[in-house]
C-alpha cells in the first residue's frame, strides 16, 4: 500500500510564527494510520500549538512507547528529536533525556494500552516525581494494533465492536494523575481542536509534570454504539469544565470577560491562563474539588474535559533535586569531575 | 440563517471550478484533453478538441488563451499549465484522424445557409451544421479558406499546412465553399432565399492615424493588417531598413517580427500606453523581444516627418499615465521635449474596426451609430430574423477562440429556428459525474501533485528564424516536454464531492487538506463564513461549497479557491464521506440535443 505524501503546496495566506515558520513547517511524514483515527488529529493539534507558541522544533525532544498513539511522533514535529523506545517505558526514557538536559522540551506521548497497562507503574511514577514534561495520552480504550480487544481505560458496560460487553472497571488517567501529583491535569477530546490546541499550548508551558488525557475515538474498533469513547458519545456526553484562553509573556488580556466568570492563573513562565467558566463551581486551582468532581461526574456518565487542574506555581524534579542548572552535555571536564580535593571534601562532610 | 447548501448538480456549480474551462469561451474539456496527451493517447486528445474548438492545430499555435490566466497553478504557485501548447501537442503527434470525423450527411434536410467569409465563425456554424444536413455555402474574396487566420497571422506563426488541413476538414463534410466570390450585396443574397444568412466577414478595416505628414509620406506608412495579408499573399517581400510599428496590439507584435524578416534591421514598436497596459499578450511581447525588437512606451505619434515625399521619421510627444477617481486611465502631456525615431517605413497597428459596406441599411439589419448591427447575444440574430453575425463581424474584434464559441451558438441559434423552436430557450451542458476510485490510495488520475515550474516550449534559433518569413519559430513540445507539462495540471474537472450523511465529523479530512479549504463550523452570511473558514476565503470569484445535515448542526464549508484537487480528503476519509468525481461538461452544440 503507498500513501501519497501531502502536497507542498499551501494556503497563499499561510500566517508565519515569529521564527518565521509556518505552521507547515511543524509538520512531518505523513501519517500511515487508519483514515479518521483521532490521533492524526491530536497530531495536527499539537502541529498547531508548536506553531503557535514558536517553538524551536530543535528544542522538542518527543518520546514515546508502543501502540498506534506511539507512532505518531513520525507525524509531527519532523525537525525535533524524537525516541521511540520500548512498551510502557517512554516515561523513563523521558525522565532520563530530562535529567541529562534539563532544556529541552519534552514530549510525551502515548496510549491507553502503553500507559494504563504495561506502563502504569511508569506513569505512576514519572508523575509523582513532577517530571517537567508534557505527557498526552491518546486514549481510545482499544486496543488499536491488535484489532480492538478493550484496554484498561474501556468503561465498565462498554460494547466492543463485536458486541462482548466489558466487565472490568476503567481506570481514569486523569484522576490518577491528580491523585499522583501531577501539577497540570487535562482532558480533552481529538474531536474538538478550539479546547485541545490552548490546552496543550499551557502544558507545553507549564513547568513540572503536565498530564493530558485526550480521547481519541478509534475510527476501524471502537467508534460504533455501544463504545463509550466513540465520536458521538463523545460529543453527546462531554462536560467541559472551562475554556481555555493562554497568554504568553505578560501580555495585557484583551479578551472582557464578566466578572466571576474567569479563572487565572500565572505560571512560572509569565504565561496567564485564562479560563473562561463553563461550569460555575468548578476551581481548576483546588485539586481535591476536582478529583472529587470527575467521580461524581463520572458516575453520572459524563466526561469531564478542560484544564481540570493546574498549580502555577509548580516545582519540577531539578527543583527537588537541586541539580546543576546546565544540561550535562554543556558541562566541561573540570565540572563533571573536579578532582580529588573536592572528592575529599565531599567525604569528610559525610563522617 | 446563512449561507444555503450548494447545488452541486447545478451544471455551472463544477463547471466554474474547471477554471480553464469556465474561462475558454468555447468551453473546452482542458483536463480531460490533458489527461490524454499525458497517457500519449494524442488522436483522443485531438478529437475532443476538435469537437469543442473546431481547430486545434490553429488555436494550439495563436490562441489567445484566456484558459491560461485562469489556471489554478497560478494562484497555488505562479504560471499557468501551457494549455495552449499541449493542445499543439495533441494536433502534431495525432494519428490520420479522417475517419474519426462525422460523415458527410446521407440526405440533406432542404435548408440552405448562407455564410459571408470563410473564417472561424463560419466555418464552425459550417462544421456544425452541414453534418446535420444543412447545405452550407461558404463565400470567401480569397480562393483560399481560413479569413484573417490565413491572411493576418504571420507564417512563422502559423504555417498555411495547418490551415489547409483543419479548414478542409470542415470543407470535407460537403461545405460548398466559393473561394474568389466576395458577396457585394446583402439584398441580392438574401433575395437568392437562403433559409439563414451568417455574417462572418471579421473586422477587415485597420485604422488611421489622421496626424500631420500622413498623406505626404503615404508611401511609406502602412496599416498594419492589410500590410501582413499583403506579406501572405507574398505581394510584399521586403521593407526598409529602419521600421517604427505604431500600436501595442498583436497585429503590432506580428507586423515587428515580420519586419524584422524582410529587412528591417532596425525595427522598434511605439507605444501610447505603458508597457504593462499593452493589448498585446505578454507571451507575444517576449517573442519580439527575443528578436531584438525594443518597445518603447508613453509616446504619442504627433507628426510624421518627410523630405520630397519621403517619410524620414516620426514625431512623438511624451506622455504619463494618471487615474481618475473611478481608477480609469487618462494619458496627460509628460511636459518633456518631443522625442523623434527616424525611420524608412511605419505600420499602423493602432486597432481594427467593422466595415459592413455591403449591407445595405434597408436589408433589415439595425445597425447603431458606431457602424455596428444590433446582435442578440444569446442567440446571435440580428434584426432581419433570418441573418446571424458571429466572430469579429458581430461585438467587434477579438480572436479566434471567440468566434469559434460564436458559431457553436450560431448553428445552435439555426437549427433551432428552422425546427420552428424557440432558440431564446437554450439546453444546459450534458455532465457526467463518474467516480474516479481505483482502489485504497489509488485514483484513476495523478493525483500527487508537486510544485513544478512551467516548461518552455523549444524555439527554432534566431539567426534561422529570422532569414525566412515562413519557418515556423515555435517547434513545439516533444513527447517528453509534453509528459511533463502535462503532469503540472491539476485535474480541476476532478470534484470533491461531499456526503453528510456518511460524515463522522472526525476532521481528517481538515487535518490533512494541505491548502486549509476544508472547514466545519456553524453557519453564518457568505461574508462572515469566508473570514472564518481554516484559512480566509479572500478570492471572492471562487464559491464556497456548503453542505449541511451533520449530527453536530455544523456544516461543512469548503473554499474552491485553492484546491489542489490531490484527493487526499478522500483519502483520509474513514466514511467515503469526500469521494471525487470527475465532472464531464459538454456544451449543447447543434443537433438533437440542442432541441
Amino acid at each position: 500500500m503507498t500513501y501519497l505524501t501531502k502536497p507542498k503546496f499551501h494556503h497563499p495566506s499561510l500566517p508565519k510564527n515569529a521564527l518565521g515558520y509556518t505552521r507547515r513547517d511543524y509538520e512531518a511524514a505523513t501519517s500511515t494510520l487508519c483514515a479518521g483515527c483521532g490521533h492524526d488529529s491530536i497530531s495536527a493539534a499539537i502541529i498547531e500549538a508548536s506553531f503557535e507558541l514558536a517553538i524551536e522544533p530543535h528544542r522538542v525532544a518527543k518520546i514515546s512507547g508502543i501502540g498506534c498513539s506511539s507512532k505518531t511522533p513520525t507525524y509531527f514535529l519532523g525537525a525535533s528529536h524524537g525516541f521511540n523506545s520500548v512498551h510502557g517505558r517512554m516515561p523513563s526514557v523521558l525522565t532520563g533525556a530530562n535529567l541529562a538536559n534539563r532544556d529541552l522540551i519534552y514530549l510525551g506521548i502515548s496510549g491507553d494500552g502503553d500507559s494504563a497497562s504495561i506502563g502504569f507503574g511508569q506513569f505512576a511514577h514519572a508523575l509523582r516525581r513532577g517530571v517537567n514534561m508534557t505527557y498526552i495520552v491518546e486514549n481510545n480504550g482499544v486496543y488499536g494494533l491488535t484489532k480492538g480487544q478493550f484496554s484498561a481505560t474501556a468503561d465498565r458496560g462498554s460494547k466492543s465492536k463485536k458486541g462482548a460487553v466489558n466487565t472490568d472497571n476503567a481506570i481514569d488517567l486523569a484522576a490518577m494523575a491528580l491523585q499522583l501529583g501531577a501539577t497540570f491535569v487535562a482532558r480533552s477530546f481529538s474531536g474538538d481542536k478550539k479546547q485541545l490546541v490552548p490546552i496543550i499550548k499551557a502544558a507545553l508551558a507549564h513547568r513540572g509534570a503536565a498530564f493530558i488525557d485526550v480521547i481519541s475515538p478509534c475510527i476501524a474498533f471502537n467508534n460504533h454504539p455501544g463504545s463509550t469513547k466513540s465520536l458521538d458519545y463523545v460529543r453527546a456526553h462531554n462536560e467541559a469544565v472551562n475554556a481555555l484562553d493562554i497568554m504568553i509573556g505578560r501580555d495585557a488580556i484583551t479578551v472582557d470577560y464578566e466578572p466571576g466568570k474567569v479563572v487565572e492563573v500565572t505560571q512560572h513562565d509569565g504565561s496567564v491562563l485564562t479560563m473562561r467558566k463553563l461550569n460555575d463551581d468548578y476551581d481548576p486551582s483546588d485539586r481535591l474539588a476536582a478529583m472529587n468532581f470527575l467521580q461524581q461526574e463520572a458516575a453520572k456518565g459524563r466526561i469531564v474535559t478542560g484544564l481540570l487542574y493546574v498549580d502555577g506555581e509548580a516545582d519540577d524534579l531539578h527543583g527537588h533535586f537541586n541539580t546543576v542548572a546546565t544540561p550535562l552535555n554543556q558541562l566541561n571536564e573540570p565540572e563533571l569531575c573536579p578532582g580529588s580535593k573536592t572528592l575529599d571534601k565531599i567525604n569528610a562532610g559525610l563522617r | 440563517m446563512g449561507m444555503k447548501p450548494t447545488d452541486i448538480s447545478a451544471p455551472d456549480y463544477f463547471h466554474k471550478v474547471v477554471d480553464c474551462q469556465w474561462a475558454c469561451p468555447a468551453h473546452t474539456p482542458v483536463p480531460e484533453y490533458i489527461r490524454l496527451i499525458a497517457a500519449g493517447r494524442y488522436s483522443d486528445a485531438y478529437m475532443i478538441n476538435w469537437k469543442s474548438n473546431v481547430f486545434p492545430g490553429i488555436l494550439g499555435r495563436t490562441c489567445d488563451r484566456p484558459c491560461e490566466p485562469a489556471c489554478r497553478r497560478v494562484r497555488v504557485e505562479d504560471e499557468p499549465v501551457a494549455i495552449c501548447r499541449l493542445k499543439r501537442v495533441a494536433a502534431d503527434y495525432k494519428d490520420d484522424i479522417k475517419d474519426r470525423l462525422p460523415k458527410k450527411a446521407a440526405t440533406k434536410n432542404g435548408k440552405r445557409i448562407a455564410l459571408v467569409g470563410a473564417g472561424p465563425a463560419s466555418l464552425t456554424v459550417a462544421r456544425d451544421l452541414a453534418p446535420l444536413g444543412y447545405d452550407c455555402v461558404v463565400f470567401d474574396g480569397d480562393t483560399r479558406a481560413g479569413g484573417m487566420m490565413r491572411t493576418q497571422i504571420p507564417k512563422f506563426r502559423l504555417p498555411d499546412s495547418v490551415i489547409d488541413e483543419e479548414t478542409n476538414y470542415i470543407l470535407d463534410l460537403g461545405v460548398d465553399f466559393r473561394g474568389g466570390t466576395r458577396i457585394d450585396s446583402m439584398k441580392a443574397l438574401l433575395a437568392e432565399g437562403y433559409d439563414a444568412v451568417v455574417v462572418g466577414s471579421g473586422a477587415p478595416r485597420g485604422r488611421d492615424l489622421d496626424i500631420p505628414g500622413r498623406k505626404e509620406a503615404a508611401a511609406n506608412i502602412h496599416i498594419g493588417i492589410d500590410w501582413l495579408s499583403s506579406v501572405s499573399f507574398d505581394h510584399i517581400h521586403s521593407i526598409g531598413r529602419r521600421v517604427i510599428v505604431l500600436g501595442g496590439g498583436n497585429t503590432a507584435m506580428d507586423c515587428c517580427r515580420s519586419a524584422r524578416r524582410l529587412g528591417g534591421e532596425d525595427v522598434k514598436v511605439v507605444v501610447r500606453s505603458g508597457f504593462e497596459e499593452m493589448k498585446a499578450s505578454p507571451w507575444e511581447k517576449e517573442d519580439a523581444a527575443r528578436e531584438g525588437i525594443p518597445i518603447h512606451n508613453f509616446l504619442v505619434p504627433k507628426e510624421f516627418l518627410h523630405k520630397s515625399g519621403k517619410l524620414t521619421g516620426v514625431v512623438f510627444e511624451k506622455v504619463k499615465a494618471e487615474y481618475d477617481a473611478k481608477g480609469r486611465r487618462k494619458l496627460i502631456p509628460a511636459g518633456e521635449p518631443d522625442v523623434t525615431f527616424e525611420c524608412d517605413d511605419v505600420l499602423v497597428a493602432v486597432g481594427q474596426e467593422n466595415a459592413f459596406p455591403w449591407i445595405e441599411r434597408d436589408a433589415g439589419i439595425a445597425f447603431d451609430e458606431w457602424g455596428m448591427s444590433t446582435v442578440y447575444n444569446v442567440t446571435f440574430q440580428s434584426t432581419n430574423p433570418k441573418v446571424f453575425f458571429g466572430g469579429d463581424a458581430a461585438f467587434g474584434p477579438k480572436n479566434i477562440i471567440w468566434a469559434v464559441a460564436h458559431g457553436h451558438e450560431v448553428a445552435v441559434s439555426i437549427d433551432k429556428m428552422l425546427h420552428g423552436e424557440n432558440m431564446a430557450e437554450r439546453p444546459l451542458p450534458a455532465i457526467t459525474v463518474v467516480n474516479q476510485k481505483m482502489g485504497i490510495h489509488e485514483w484513476s488520475y495523478k493525483s500527487e501533485i508537486m510544485p513544478d515550474q512551467r516548461y518552455a516550449v523549444p524555439h527554432r534559433d534566431n539567426a534561422t528564424a529570422l532569414s525566412s518569413i515562413k519557418a515556423e519559430v515555435e517547434l513545439g513540445f516533444d513527447a517528453k516536454l509534453a509528459l511533463s507539462e502535462a503532469g503540472r495540471c491539476l485535474n480541476c474537472d476532478v470534484e470533491t464531492v461531499f456526503s453528510a450523511p456518511l460524515c463522522i465529523e472526525c476532521d481528517a479530512c481538515v487535518d490533512i487538506c494541505p491548502m486549509d479549504c476544508i472547514t466545519f463550523t456553524e453557519n453564518g452570511e457568505e461574508d462572515d463564513l469566508r473570514q472564518r473558514l481554516h484559512a480566509p476565503a479572500l478570492n471572492l470569484s471562487q464559491d464556497i461549497y456548503v453542505a449541511d445535515g451533520l449530527k453536530t448542526g455544523r456544516i461543512m464549508a469548503k473554499d474552491e479557491d485553492v484546491c489542489l484537487h490531490c484527493g487526499l480528503c478522500a483519502e483520509r476519509c474513514p466514511t467515503g464521506a469526500w469521494d471525487m468525481n470527475k465532472y464531464f461538461i459538454e456544451m449543447t452544440h447543434a443537433g438533437p440535443a440542442c432541441r
